[in-house]
């Protein structure tokens, strides 16, 4: 399927806005899913439903949530992701822009990293499998 | 009062869909005291049942190993009330199955008439979540089915009824 940026920004804009009832113009590329757009845990998995469908792609749930990082010994310490949990989160999600959050890295806040243009990349990298 | 809000399943196919009636009466409290002088059931109850169909659909494609709840609901449009002395037949069809929820696309006719247009997402509890085990007591689902006629008319994709599973 080649779609273009744009094309594949239009159809994320209606998945979230059909998920999250929320407007066209506040789907903007750097608006977070969770802060900016309300989406609650629950919607993450309706939004997963709708991108599956609009892209005809699978999505693994560990892909867009990387749990088994975030609460691995490892990688984590003392509410922090350590600097090896950073390479591996930016191996495992090469789609999303970590910069902000490496600059402090509290786990408490991962929940709130994804932005609609991380979506965007994301869906971007499954279609061009 | 039984939480029942599907009278009979009529089809069910199972990982495809199902179908099931609602008869509305006006001995029915929800019915009678909803809206004064104007019995009808509540569209509220009207997305239970389509729950209650969409949830036993999606519960029995994974043969009731998970604990499965309507976790939201994704579109709820009512083109007409339903009235006493109307019978509603409930449609749900799965559109979409990962490892920690479904969809499903319901729909609800009077007659030949679009009564409701009812779309849901379930999702699968984790143990621990919530409460721990079960969510009906041993029998309690297999009754509730049986009394739906839920066994007379289940059949997997091949047509071959489905059976009473141990874990009901």
């Amino acid at each position: 399927m080649a779609l273009s940026e744009d094309e594949i920004f239009s159809k994320v804009q209606e998945s979230l806005v059909d998920a999250l009832g929320v407007d066209d113009d506040e789907v903007a590329p750097e608006a977070t899913l969770v802060g900016d757009l309300g989406a609650e845990s629950i919607d993450f998995l309706d939004i997963v439903f709708k991108l599956e469908k609009a892209f005809d792609i699978s999505i693994p749930r560990e892909e867009l949530s990387p749990e088994d990082i975030l609460t691995n010994s490892t990688y984590v310490q003392d509410g922090m992701v350590t600097g090896e949990g950073m390479q591996e989160l930016k191996r495992r999600m090469p789609w999303a822009n970590l910069s902000d959050f490496e600059q402090n890295p509290r786990v408490q806040d991962f929940g709130n990293l994804l932005t609609v243009g991380d979506l965007c990349r994301y869906v971007g990298t499954k279609i061009g499998d | 009062m039984r939480w029942f809000w599907v009278d009979r399943f009529t089809e069910f196919v199972s990982g495809s869909h199902a179908v099931g009636i609602k008869n509305v009466a006006l001995d029915e409290d929800a019915v009678d005291e909803y809206c004064a002088g104007f019995p009808m059931l509540p569209p509220t109850l009207i997305i239970e049942g389509m729950a209650q169909l969409g949830g036993i659909l999606v519960a029995e494609h994974f043969k009731f190993e998970k604990r499965v709840v309507l976790a939201k609901v994704g579109k709820a449009k009512f083109h007409a009330p339903a009235r006493v002395g109307d019978q509603l037949s409930y449609e749900a069809r799965i559109d979409g199955v990962q490892d920690d929820g479904a969809t499903i696309i319901g729909k609800s006719h009077c007659g030949q008439t679009l009564q409701a247009e009812i779309d849901l997402m379930f999702a699968f509890l984790d143990e621990g979540r919530f409460t721990d085990g079960p969510l009906f007591n041993p029998g309690d689902l297999a009754s509730m089915l049986r009394l739906m006629n839920f066994f007379h008319v289940a059949v997997d994709a091949d047509g071959n009824r489905l059976p009473v599973y141990k874990n009901l």
